[in-house]
């Protein structure tokens, strides 16, 4: 089942499963939200936005509505 | 011969260009955007070539008006600046990110060069790469390894530029062409395919160990921390204005006297005339008022510099930005506003590094609003005439929250204007974060330094010309009036003069009041008394609004000259005497607080700073801002001041 990663919470490791089609789209790709991609959702900010997570061997902040437009999972799915 | 330095942001990109290049750098404009063109001259086995700085970035297509000019210089051979070689800079330590925008170059079939660079930061990561392996899957490209931080590297990354071979047509992606910047969906495709290629590849090239909890992330516990993430940063930003105050009056007073004993100095011994005069009154003082900035700049962008460089400064950004948003303004806006306490140029400067042009803009907008330290003089002088020393509540002293009240009056119309443009300003681009948080590192005093070197010396050359040009004019206006006026005018003062029986320096300066007050300013300032008259101002007020033009703070030497005082500084308690003195011609007093009270929320609103006005032309690259800005901002003064004066009267 997935759900957006807004809503997952500090210390979870998620992966993509797809990105929302939108204009962001391509930018969150070229940042590396590729499918299947393991993230780390690290801490938030006050007031819960931006959300910095780690993503491959960096940690980049991003804010609630971009998060939202990224649905994860919590179970790696393997590539075929 | 053209390169092109190429790569993602905190790749330590700049790091390498200040190596290649050290201080043999200069700074342009790329056509019709905001971002600096850095360039430089390098000689290799003594072949000379252009090393341009392009802007960091993610990808090759633009996802920003200011990274356009990656694509555009890069997608046409007829562009002034495409390289004949390209080098791109990559981030040992987050090979699979930054392999995206390689890889991109790379299909460009450019000569290209590969700089592994952080490769101490991959090693402290645990992650392992193998340089045969990465060859193998970019045969035409040199790659070199690098670590431009500790200056490790330079001669293999120069003779790697040299020797880039021509390429024959080894492409990363099968059938790869640059797409146009309009078609996302190709781009999205694209993107998905290399990233594929890139993990499967890297599957066989690059171990991680297990992950341990680096550093970083532990210092981010407390310096993004709901409480004190605010009071580390309140903190940090209390420590530097104390030192930009403490170490900068120094300097500015050092500036100031040296500029003053060398005008006079000319003065004693070149021919009396109208070519001394400028040089004395209208050349040498304007250089002086480019020249006396630049201790405030140089202190806030060293500062800023280190905060950028350790990464701290993407934290404030961090906890910022949720606060500034709804504003219109970015967490990035932190600093310039801030720095706009002490002065609106560097804090307009330091607005560069907000990336959305909105944000920017509004940012820049607002800026002036803050109250900076040009201020304090004017509001010193009025304070002292008009407000009562009393006790408000047994505590406060009624000047000092006078004083609080317009720092605070300062403040919050720059977050309401901001709120307003937010609303007006218009932008086909969407605003977003995405911001990286780079790993904790030490200051390299070096980058620091060429960083300052820079600001500094595009304050001079660019704001500086027409600081200089304005001043001159202002010069002007002030020493010359129409036909034989001024002449009538001296000579009746100096007859009047011997007539009270005034000493040689009282009748100097009453000789001084008397000129400018038949200058082309002093009438500019009598004919604007009618339009002054509803704020409760005399034309007096009127000569010194337009001279303070120049800078806030020459409104008590103008006010000195006018009511023929030596001036001798902040405190200066003959003109305080008086301007309490002076009269309306109905006889009624000129400085009531109504009228002392207006006339400081005019001078907390107007934009009375030439050098503002410059260094807004120079980041915004055209003269429609600052024109704006100073007309919203007159507005507001004008507006304010009415409204104040009514109110109080």
């Amino acid at each position: 089942m997935s759900q957006s990663l807004e809503s997952i919470s500090n210390g979870t490791t998620v992966y993509v499963k797809h990105i929302k089609a939108s204009g962001l789209k391509v930018k969150l790709l070229e940042m590396g939200f590729c499918e299947g991609k393991e993230l780390r959702v690290l801490y938030r900010a006050p007031l819960g936005d931006p959300i910095a997570i780690e993503i491959g061997s960096y940690v980049l902040s991003l804010r609630k509505d971009e998060a939202r437009e990224i649905e994860v999972e919590m179970n790696e799915t393997l590539r075929p | 011969m053209k390169i092109a330095l190429l790569g993602n942001p905190n790749t330590g990109k700049s790091s390498v260009f200040n190596l290649l290049t050290g201080l043999r750098q200069h700074v342009g404009n790329f056509p019709g955007v905001t971002v600096d063109r850095k360039f430089g001259k390098i000689k290799i086995n003594d072949q000379e070539s252009t090393l341009i700085d392009f802007p960091g970035t993610y990808s090759i297509y633009p996802r920003s008006k200011d990274e356009k000019v990656v694509f555009d210089s890069l997608s046409n051979s007829d562009n002034a600046d495409y390289p004949d070689v390209v080098a791109v800079v990559i981030d040992a330590a987050n090979l699979e990110r930054n392999l995206l925008f390689f890889t991109q170059i790379y299909d460009l079939k450019l000569p290209t060069v590969l700089i592994l660079n952080m490769t101490d930061i991959a090693q402290r990561k645990a992650i392992r790469y193998k340089l045969d392996g990465l060859q193998a899957l970019f045969p035409e490209a040199v790659i070199v390894e690098s670590n431009a931080r500790i200056k490790s590297g330079k001669d293999r990354i120069e003779q790697a530029l040299v020797s880039a071979p021509k390429r024959t047509g080894d492409n990363f992606l099968e059938n790869a062409s640059l797409l146009s910047p309009e078609d996302l969906a190709g781009q999205e495709q694209e993107t998905e395919l290399r990233f594929a290629k890139i993990r499967d590849e890297l599957e066989n090239l690059q171990s991680i160990a297990e992950k341990i909890k680096t550093r970083s992330e532990k210092i981010d516990r407390i310096l993004v921390h709901p409480f004190f993430g605010y009071v580390i940063f309140a903190g940090i930003l209390m420590i530097i204005f104390q030192f930009i105050y403490a170490f900068s009056s120094f300097p500015m007073d050092f500036i100031d006297s040296t500029f003053m004993s060398l005008s006079s100095w000319i003065t004693s011994w070149m021919p009396a005339g109208i070519f001394t005069d400028l040089l004395t009154q209208g050349i040498i003082p304007g250089i002086g008022g480019v020249v006396i900035f630049i201790p405030q700049i140089a202190l806030l962008f060293f500062f800023i510099g280190i905060l950028e460089e350790t990464g701290y400064l993407s934290r404030v950004v961090f906890i910022m930005d949720r606060i500034l948003r709804p504003l219109g303004l970015n967490g990035k806006s932190v600093v310039p506003l801030l720095s706009s306490v002490a002065c609106a140029i560097p804090g307009v400067m330091a607005a560069r590094t907000i990336s959305d042009w909105k944000e920017r803009m509004i940012t820049i907008m607002v800026a002036p609003l803050m109250s900076c330290s040009a201020r304090i003089p004017v509001y010193t002088l009025l304070i002292a005439i008009v407000i009562p020393k009393e006790t408000v509540g047994g505590i406060f002293g009624l000047q000092g929250l006078v004083l609080f009240g317009l720092y605070a009056l300062g403040t919050i119309s720059a977050l309401l204007v901001a709120v307003l443009l937010k609303a007006i300003i218009k932008t086909k681009e969407k605003g977003f974060l995405l911001l990286e948080m780079p790993s904790y590192k030490i200051p390299r005093w070096g980058n620091v330094g060429i960083t300052v070197l820079e600001k500094v010396r595009v304050f001079v050359w660019d704001a500086g010309k027409i600081i200089l040009a304005i001043s001159i004019i202002l010069w002007a206006l002030a020493t010359y009036g129409p036909s034989d006026n001024m002449e009538k005018a001296s000579n009746l003062a100096q007859k009047e003069a011997i007539g009270m029986q005034l000493s040689e320096s009282e009748s100097e300066q009453f000789i001084a009041s008397a000129k400018l007050e038949s200058s082309y300013i002093g009438i500019m300032g009598k004919s604007i008394e009618p339009a002054i008259k509803p704020l409760g101002y005399d034309w007096k007020i009127g000569i010194a609004l337009i001279t303070s033009f120049a800078a806030r703070e020459v409104f008590v030497g103008s006010m000195a000259t006018i009511y023929a005082v030596h001036d001798d500084g902040e405190f200066n308690s003959t003109l305080m005497e008086k301007m309490k003195a002076s009269r309306h011609s109905d006889g009624t007093p000129v400085y009531t607080i109504a009228a002392g009270v207006s006339l400081m929320v005019f001078f907390a609103f107007a934009m009375q700073c030439m050098s503002t006005l410059a260094v807004v032309k120079r980041e915004t690259k055209s003269w429609k801002w600052p024109l704006i800005q100073m007309g919203y901002m007159g507005i507001l003064a004008y507006l304010g001041a009415w409204i104040t004066f009514i109110i109080l009267s």
